[in-house]
C-alpha cells in the first residue's frame, strides 16, 4: 500500500507541475493576443449600480435610525449598554468622572493594580514589569492616552470574552457548529477594519459603543478559535475516562475539558488582548480616545517623533499585557511543579502584603494630586521623539537615492508586469486559468470555491482594482516569504540569533503601521512599492516565527542523523529541514497572506491606489461610501480565494 | 501558614503606617485645587466640536474652544471625527458645530435639506482653493510650468515608477473630491494621476521635492500649514466659470473657490445659546489661521497651546465674536 | 475439546448467570451505518470491499461472548482488530450499531440516559491505555473524581480515595499531580480511580502497553493480585498474547472485527481454530501453557504402566521433572480412570519446542 502511494506521488508531483506551467504559458500567449479586451475597468469616480445602491442603503439607515423599531430596540440598547461601560472602566482610570478633575484611580493606584494582578496572575517577575511599564507610560508624557487606550482596550476584550469564550466551546464540542463559524471567523479577520468602521458608526453612531464593537469583531475569533481548539485537544481518553464514570456532560465540561484547556484558552485570551490592542489604534478615526489618536495626530503635521512616542507607548502596553497572560498561562504548569512549601507560603504573604499595598497606593491615588496625576512633563517623550525625528530626518536624507533605485527596479521588474498580465487579460481569461490551476492544486472542490469568488470579485464591479491589489499582494507575499524562510532557518537552527531577533518581530508587529508609513513615504515616495514594503514590514514577522518554530520543531535525531551522514549546513537545510518544515511553510505562507491582505488598506494610504484606496476614499467621501464598501468586500474575496488556494494545495502535497 | 499570615499582616501594617506618614505630609487633595477653574458655570452648558482631521480645522476648533471654555464657560467636548461621519453626528446630537467646511454640497444636500438635521452658520472669513501645485524651485527653474498650457512639455520630468511613461500628477486626499482625471483627459495632458491617498503622502511628497529639488506636480490646497512652510505655486488651469464642473467626465476648467463656512446641528442652532452665537460670529483670515496651524504643525505646540496663545495676541478679534458683546 | 463453534455460548453448563452477555453486535462507521449488519449481503462483505462498495468501516462484526462473575476474560488481538471499539460498545461510550449487550439480564443498549450514568457510575468502570488523568489535579483528586461527580462528599470522598490509593501502592504519592509521575505509577492511579466507585466490573483498555515491559510485568502482577483481593469480574483488552495467557481465564480472538476462537489458554496453544490463531501462538513458550492432557497418548500395548499419576490440568512444565524422573511414562488419570500416558519423549517435545504440529 505504501509503495502504491509513493508511486502515486513520484508519477503525480511532476505532472502537476508541468500541468501550472502549461497553463501559465497558455494564459500569456492568450494575454500577447487578447491584451486589454473585457479588463472591466473603473475609474476611481465612477459608480457601478451595486455601489449607488449600497450608498441609498447608506442613506435610508441613516434617515430612519430613529423611527425603525430594529434601531430603538435593538441597536440603541446595545450602543447604551456598551457605552455606559466603556465609560464606567474610564472613569476609573482614564477620564474624569463624579464630578471629579480626575478619575477614581490616579496613576500610582493603577500602577500598583497592575502590579498585584500581574503578581497574582503571573509572578514577580511580571509584576515588576508592569509596574515599570506603566510608569514608562506615565514618563513617556502619555498616560491618559494611555490608560484610555488601556481602558478601551480591556473593555473590547472583556466583552470579547463573554461571547467568545462560550462560541469557543460550543465550537469545540459540535462539529457542525464548527465549520459553520469557521467561516465567519475568516470573514471577521479578513474584513479590512476600515471597512467596518464608517458602518458600524451608522448602527452604533460615533463613540466608545462603534469603537468597542469595531474593536471586538477584530479581537473575538482568536479567542473563540482557541477556545474551539483547547477544548479539541484535551485528549480523547480523558474525556472517556469521565464519561465511563458516569459524568454528565456538564460536568465533564466544567471538570475536565475547561480546566484541561485552560492553558490554551488563556493563550486565546492573550491573542485577543493583542489584536484589540492593535484595533483600538485605528479606531482611533471614528474618535476612539487614546493613543492612536496621538499616532494620527502626528502623521498629519508629519510629526515620526510624536507618533513614534505613543507607538512605543502601544508596544509597551502590549509587552506587558502580553507577558502577564503569558506568565498566567504558565503559572498554571508551574504552580504544580512547585512544591515547595515555602514557596507557597511567601506567595500567599506576597498576594496579602501586595493587596494591602495596593488599596493604599488606591485610596492615595484617589485622595491626593501627587499621586492622582501623574507628575512628569513627559520629558522622556520628549527626548524619544526629538531623537526618532532626528534619526529620520538622517534616513530620509541620506538613503532616499538608493532607495528610489530599489524602488524603480522592483517595480519595473516584478510589480509592472505581473500587473499588466493581471490587469491587461480579459476577466474571463484570468478566472479560467485561476479556475484550471484550481483544479490542478486543489482538485474540483477548489475549484467550484475558486469559481464561486471570482464571480463576486466581478459582482463587486471592482475587478481591474482587485487585478491591480493581487498583483501587489502576491509581490509582498514572495518578499514576506523570501525573509520567512531566511531569516526563520536562521533563527530556528541558532537559539542566540532567535533570542535577539524574537523580541524586534514582536515590537514590529505591535507597532502600528500609522508610525512608520512616514519614513516610508519619504524613502519610497507615494506608490505601489510603499505600500508593498508596509505590507511586508507587517506581515514578515509573523512568517518568520512560524518558519522558525517550524525549523526547530524538526526532530533533533532527524538532524543528528543527516550529520552524521555528513550533510553540509545548507544540505542539511535544504534537504532535511525545510522539507520537513512543510506544514510551517505553507501555514506561513497562509498567514503571510492574510496578513499582507490586511494591510492593503494601509497601503491604499500610501500610493497603491486600487482597492486600498477604494477603502480608504470610501471612508472618507458620501458618493465613494457604497465603493468602499464593495471593495473592503473585494479584499475579503481575494483572501478567501487566495487561503482556500493554498490551503487544498497544501493540504494535497501534505497527503501524497 | 499561620507565620506566614502574620507577615502578611505586618506587613499591611508597615504600609499603612507609611501611608499615613505620607498622608501626613499630605499634598494637595483632589478636588481642592483648580476644580473651580472652568466648571460648568455660566448658562452655556456643553458644547461638542467636531475635529475633522487637518491643521486648519484644528485651529479654528482650538480658538473657538478656547474663548467657549474661559469667555462663556461652555464645558467644551473634542471629538476627532471624519466629515463624512461628523455631518452625520447633527442627527444624533452628538456634534454641535463643524468649524471649517470645504463646500460639500452633496452633504449639505442630504443633511440640510432633506434630514433638516443641520444649518449654516455663515463663513469663518478663510477662502479654500483647490488646484494642482509645484514646489518653489520647479517655478523658479521652469517660470512657465505654472500654466497648463506648457505642461506636456514637461511630463517627462514628472514620469516615476507609478506612472509609465506619462508624466506622475499626485493626487489623492481621498477626503476631497477630485476632477483630476476628467482634467488631464480633456485638456489632453500626457499625464497619469496616481492616488497617494493620504494627505500625509501629498505632505511629505511636496516636502521632499523641494529639499530634493525633483520635479513634482500633484493636487494640493490653501490654507495648509504646509504653505507657510514650502510656497507651493499655483498652477492656472483654465479659469472657473459657474456651471464649468456641472457634468463630471467633462470638466476642463480649474477648481472653484471655496468659501469655507461653518456648519451647525438644527438643535444647536435652535437653542440659539451663547456657544451657537460664537460660532456664527466667528471669522477670522487665512494669514490668521497659518499663523496658529503653524503654532500646531511646525512649532509643536499642542493644539490648545496655540490657541492660548493666539487669543491672547489678538483680544480685539475674540471680542467681536462674543455673543452681544458681553464683557 | 476445541472451541470451534464460536457462536455457541461457552459458558458451561452449572455455571453461574454471566455477568456480561454479549449477542450479534455489530458498530460500524460510516454513513448508513445501520444498514450494514441488517443485510446479509453486506455482512458477508470483507472489511475491505465494505469499505469499497459502501464506504463504511466495521470494526465490530458480529461478536457474542459471555463473561463469567470473577472471571479475567480476555479480548486479544492486534491494532485494528475492533477491540478497543468493542470495549466501547459496552458501556456505550460508543454506540453499538446494534446488538444487544445484558449486564446482570439487562439490555444496557436499551437504557436511557440516565440509567447508563447510573451504571458507569456504579457498575463497570474503565481504565485506559493513556491513563486519562486530569493533568490539574493531584493524584486524590484524580482518585475521587468517580466520587465526586456522584455527589459523595468530601470527606467520604478523600476517606475512600486513601484506602484505594494504599490499595495500588501509591501511598505517599497523594499529594503529586499526574505529570510528576512515571507512566507506571500514572497507571495506578488509572487503577486507583477505577476501583475506588468499587464497580461490579473493571474493564482494561489495554492499559499496559504505554509502559515499559518491566513495569508492565509489576502492574501485570499486580492486576493478579488485586483479582486476588477483590475478586472483581474483570475484561481485559491486550494486543500482548503473554499479557492474555498469564491474566486471562478465558481469551477472546479477533481479527477485523470478527472473533476468531475463544477459550482458555491452553485450548488456543493445544488447538488452535485456524491459521491466523495458530501462527499467533507459535512462538509462546508451551510448556508454560500446555497441560498434560494436550501432550498424553494412547497407551501403547509395550507401555509399561507403574508410573507415577498425574492429572490431565497439570502444566507441562510443573510435570517435567516427575515425568523425566519416573523410570516408566507418567499415567494421566482423572477420577481413577486412565485418560493417557506421557513419556520422557512427549514431555521432550514440548519443553524443546519440538512438538509435532497438532
Amino acid at each position: 500500500m505504501a509503495a502504491v502511494a509513493v508511486s502515486g506521488v513520484d508519477f503525480r508531483r511532476p505532472s502537476r507541475g508541468v500541468v501550472v506551467a502549461l497553463i501559465l504559458a497558455l494564459w500569456l500567449a492568450l494575454w500577447a493576443v487578447l491584451k486589454g479586451l473585457h479588463t472591466l475597468a473603473l475609474g476611481p469616480a465612477q459608480l457601478t449600480p451595486l455601489h449607488q445602491g449600497l450608498n441609498d442603503l447608506n442613506d435610508a439607515i441613516g434617515a430612519s435610525r430613529n423611527t425603525n423599531p430594529l434601531f430603538l430596540y435593538f441597536f440603541n440598547e446595545i450602543r447604551l449598554v456598551i457605552d455606559e461601560f466603556v465609560i464606567l472602566v474610564q472613569s476609573l482610570i482614564a477620564q474624569p468622572a463624579f464630578g471629579r478633575p480626575l478619575p477614581l484611580i490616579g496613576w500610582l493606584g493603577v500602577v500598583a493594580l497592575a502590579a498585584f494582578v500581574s503578581y497574582a496572575a503571573g509572578g514577580f517577575r511580571v509584576a515588576l514589569l508592569a509596574a515599570a511599564g506603566f510608569t514608562f507610560l506615565g514618563l513617556q508624557g502619555l498616560w491618559q492616552e494611555s490608560m484610555d487606550t488601556l481602558a478601551l482596550t480591556l473593555s473590547a476584550v472583556l466583552i470579547a470574552l463573554l461571547f467568545g469564550i462560550p462560541i469557543g466551546i460550543w465550537a469545540g464540542l459540535s462539529d457542525r457548529f464548527a465549520k459553520i463559524i469557521t467561516p465567519v471567523l475568516d470573514f471577521m479577520q479578513t474584513m479590512p477594519t476600515f471597512v467596518y468602521l464608517a458602518p458600524l458608526t451608522l448602527f452604533f453612531l460615533i463613540g466608545p459603543a462603534s469603537a468597542t464593537i469595531a474593536t471586538l469583531i477584530y479581537a473575538a475569533p482568536p479567542a473563540i478559535r482557541l477556545t474551539a481548539h483547547g477544548i479539541r485537544n484535551v485528549p480523547g481518553d480523558t474525556v472517556e475516562a469521565s464519561e465511563s464514570l458516569g459524568a454528565t456532560r456538564a460536568q465533564t465540561l466544567g471538570k475536565v475539558l475547561l480546566p484541561t484547556a485552560k492553558r490554551t484558552i488563556i493563550l486565546g485570551v492573550n491573542q485577543t488582548m493583542m489584536a484589540a490592542l492593535s484595533m483600538v489604534t485605528i479606531a482611533a478615526l471614528i474618535d476612539a480616545p487614546g493613543l492612536g489618536k496621538t499616532v494620527i495626530k502626528a502623521l498629519q503635521t508629519l510629526d515620526v517623533g510624536t507618533a513614534f512616542n505613543a507607538g512605543l507607548a502601544i508596544v509597551v502596553l502590549a509587552i506587558v499585557l502580553d507577558r502577564v497572560t503569558t506568565a498566567a498561562g504558565t503559572r498554571v504548569e508551574r504552580a504544580r511543579q512547585n512544591r515547595n512549601p515555602l514557596a507557597a507560603k511567601v506567595r500567599t504573604g506576597g498576594l496579602i502584603g501586595g493587596g494591602a499595598l495596593t488599596a493604599v497606593a488606591i485610596w492615595l491615588s484617589y485622595t491626593y494630586v501627587w499621586a492622582a496625576e501623574f507628575p512628569s512633563d513627559g520629558e522622556i517623550g520628549g527626548s524619544i521623539a526629538k531623537g526618532v525625528a532626528t534619526a529620520t530626518d538622517w534616513v530620509q536624507g541620506n538613503l532616499s537615492g538608493i532607495t528610489n533605485g530599489v524602488k524603480d527596479f522592483a517595480t519595473l521588474v516584478l510589480v509592472d508586469p505581473l500587473q499588466s498580465v493581471l490587469t491587461g487579460s480579459p476577466w474571463w481569461l484570468v478566472a479560467a486559468a485561476v479556475v484550471a490551476i484550481s483544479v490542478v492544486l486543489g482538485g474540483v472542490r477548489a475549484a467550484i470555491g475558486s469559481a464561486v469568488c471570482l464571480g463576486l470579485l466581478v459582482a463587486t464591479g471592482l475587478w481591474q482594482d482587485a487585478m491591480a491589489t493581487l498583483a501587489s499582494t502576491l509581490v509582498a507575499t514572495a518578499a514576506v516569504m523570501v525573509l520567512g524562510v531566511v531569516v526563520g532557518v536562521w533563527m530556528g537552527r541558532s537559539s542566540h540569533a532567535d533570542r535577539f531577533i524574537r523580541p524586534v518581530l514582536d515590537a514590529a508587529q505591535t507597532m502600528p503601521a500609522f508610525v512608520y508609513l512616514v519614513p516610508f513615504l519619504a524613502l519610497f515616495a507615494a506608490s505601489r512599492f510603499t505600500a508593498i514594503v508596509a505590507a511586508v514590514v507587517f506581515a514578515a514577522p509573523v512568517a518568520i516565527k512560524i518558519v522558525a518554530d517550524g525549523v526547530r520543531a524538526v526532530s533533533p535525531t532527524t538532524v543528528e542523523a543527516a550529520t552524521a551522514s555528513g550533510s553540509s549546513a545548507w544540505q542539511t537545510i535544504t534537504k532535511v529541514q525545510l522539507p520537513m518544515a512543510r506544514q510551517a511553510l505553507v501555514l506561513a505562507t497562509n498567514q503571510g497572506l492574510i496578513y499582507v491582505l490586511s494591510m492593503v488598506v494601509v497601503g491604499g494610504l500610501v500610493g497603491a491606489g486600487a482597492l486600498g484606496y477604494d477603502v480608504v476614499a470610501g471612508f472618507s467621501q458620501g458618493q465613494l461610501y457604497g465603493k468602499g464598501l464593495a471593495a473592503g468586500l473585494a479584499i475579503v474575496v481575494l483572501g478567501v480565494l487566495l487561503d482556500r488556494l493554498t490551503r487544498a494545495a497544501a493540504a494535497r502535497t501534505g497527503r501524497a | 501558614m499561620v507565620r506566614n499570615g502574620k507577615t502578611g499582616v505586618r506587613g499591611a501594617g508597615v504600609v499603612l503606617a507609611c501611608a499615613l506618614a505620607l498622608a501626613g505630609c499630605g499634598g494637595a487633595k483632589v478636588g481642592d485645587t483648580g476644580s473651580a477653574q472652568s466648571g460648568s458655570t455660566g448658562d452655556c452648558g456643553t458644547f461638542t466640536i467636531a475635529i475633522n482631521p487637518w491643521v486648519g480645522y484644528e485651529a479654528n476648533a482650538a480658538v473657538l474652544a478656547e474663548v467657549a471654555e474661559k469667555e462663556l464657560g461652555c464645558k467644551v467636548t473634542k471629538k476627532d471625527l471624519k466629515e463624512e461621519v461628523a455631518w452625520q453626528g447633527f442627527g444624533t446630537g452628538e456634534v454641535d458645530a463643524v468649524v471649517e467646511n470645504w463646500g460639500h454640497d452633496d452633504l449639505k444636500k442630504k443633511y440640510i435639506e432633506e434630514q433638516k438635521t443641520a444649518v449654516s452658520a455663515g463663513s469663518t472669513g478663510v477662502e479654500g482653493q483647490i488646484g494642482w501645485y509645484v514646489p518653489p524651485w520647479l517655478a523658479e527653474k521652469y517660470p512657465d510650468i505654472t500654466d497648463w498650457n506648457n505642461l506636456n512639455k514637461y511630463a517627462d520630468l514628472f514620469k516615476t515608477s507609478e506612472s509609465g511613461d506619462k508624466g506622475q500628477l499626485l493626487d489623492g486626499d481621498p477626503s476631497f473630491v477630485t476632477n483630476d482625471e476628467a482634467l488631464v483627459k480633456n485638456l489632453n495632458l500626457n499625464f497619469k494621476v496616481v492616488y497617494g491617498g493620504s494627505e500625509t503622502a501629498l505632505i511629505q511628497a511636496f516636502k521632499q521635492a523641494e529639499e530634493k529639488k525633483t520635479p513634482l506636480i500633484g493636487y494640493f490646497y490653501s490654507p495648509q500649514w504646509l504653505l507657510s512652510q514650502v510656497k507651493l505655486v499655483k498652477v492656472k488651469l483654465p479659469p472657473y466659470a459657474a456651471g464649468c464642473d456641472a457634468v463630471a467626465e467633462a470638466i476642463a476648467c480649474d477648481y472653484p473657490d471655496y468659501d469655507l463656512d461653518k456648519i451647525v446641528s438644527k438643535k444647536f442652532a435652535d437653542a440659539n445659546g451663547p456657544a451657537f452665537q460664537l460660532v456664527k460670529n466667528f471669522t477670522w483670515t487665512n494669514e490668521d489661521q497659518n499663523l496658529v496651524a503653524k503654532y500646531i504643525a511646525e512649532d509643536k505646540m499642542s493644539a490648545d497651546a496655540a490657541a492660548k496663545k493666539w487669543v491672547g495676541d489678538n483680544a480685539d478679534k475674540v471680542k467681536a465674536w462674543l455673543p452681544g458683546g458681553a464683557k | 475439546m476445541t472451541a470451534q463453534e464460536v457462536e455457541v455460548d461457552p459458558v458451561g453448563a452449572g455455571q453461574p448467570d454471566p455477568v456480561i452477555s454479549v449477542r450479534d453486535v455489530w458498530k460500524v462507521f460510516g454513513p448508513k451505518a445501520s444498514e450494514v449488519p441488517k443485510s446479509p449481503e453486506l455482512c458477508a462483505l470483507s472489511r475491505r470491499e465494505l469499505m469499497d462498495r459502501t464506504g463504511c468501516t466495521a470494526a465490530v462484526r458480529d461478536v457474542g461472548f459471555d463473561v463469567a462473575p470473577g472471571e479475567v476474560f480476555v479480548v486479544m488481538g492486534l491494532s485494528g482488530s475492533g477491540k478497543s471499539t468493542l470495549v466501547r460498545c459496552l458501556t456505550r461510550l460508543v454506540e453499538p450499531t446494534s446488538g444487544q449487550v445484558l449486564f446482570e439480564g439487562e439490555d444496557i443498549l436499551a437504557a436511557d440516559e440516565k440509567r447508563l450514568r447510573d451504571l458507569r457510575r456504579n457498575k463497570f468502570s474503565m481504565v485506559f491505555q493513556h491513563f486519562g488523568l486530569l493533568p490539574h489535579r493531584r493524584v486524590l483528586d484524580n482518585i475521587s473524581y468517580g466520587l465526586e461527580i456522584r455527589g459523595v462528599g468530601k470527606a467520604e470522598r478523600a476517606k475512600r480515595a486513601m484506602e484505594v490509593v494504599d490499595l495500588v501502592g501509591l501511598s505517599g504519592y497523594e499529594k503529586s499531580y499526574p505529570d510528576q509521575l512515571s507512566g507506571g505509577m500514572q497507571q495506578r492511579v488509572g487503577l486507583a480511580r477505577a476501583l475506588a466507585g468499587d464497580p461490579d466490573v473493571l474493564l482494561f483498555d489495554e492499559p499496559f502497553s504505554a509502559l515499559d515491559p518491566l513495569i508492565r510485568r509489576d502492574m501485570q502482577n499486580e492486576v493478579v493480585r488485586l483479582h486476588r483481593e477483590v475478586g472483581k469480574t474483570m475484561l481485559f483488552i491486550t494486543h500482548d498474547l503473554s499479557e492474555a495467557l498469564k491474566l486471562g481465564d478465558r481469551i477472546l480472538i479477533m481479527r477485523d472485527g470478527k472473533v476468531v476462537q475463544v477459550g482458555t489458554g491452553d485450548e488456543l496453544v493445544g488447538a488452535p481454530v485456524d491459521d491466523y490463531v495458530r501462527d499467533f501462538v507459535r512462538d509462546v513458550p508451551r510448556a508454560n501453557v500446555l497441560t498434560l492432557k494436550w501432550i498424553m497418548r494412547d497407551p501403547r500395548p509395550d507401555d509399561v504402566l507403574d508410573g507415577p499419576e498425574l492429572g490431565p490440568d497439570v502444566v507441562v512444565r510443573d510435570a517435567t521433572r516427575a515425568v523425566l524422573a519416573a523410570a516408566a511414562p507418567v499415567k494421566v488419570v482423572r477420577d481413577g480412570e486412565l485418560l493417557g500416558i506421557v513419556g520422557d519423549e512427549e514431555i521432550l517435545a514440548v519443553v524443546a519446542g519440538q512438538e509435532a504440529d497438532a
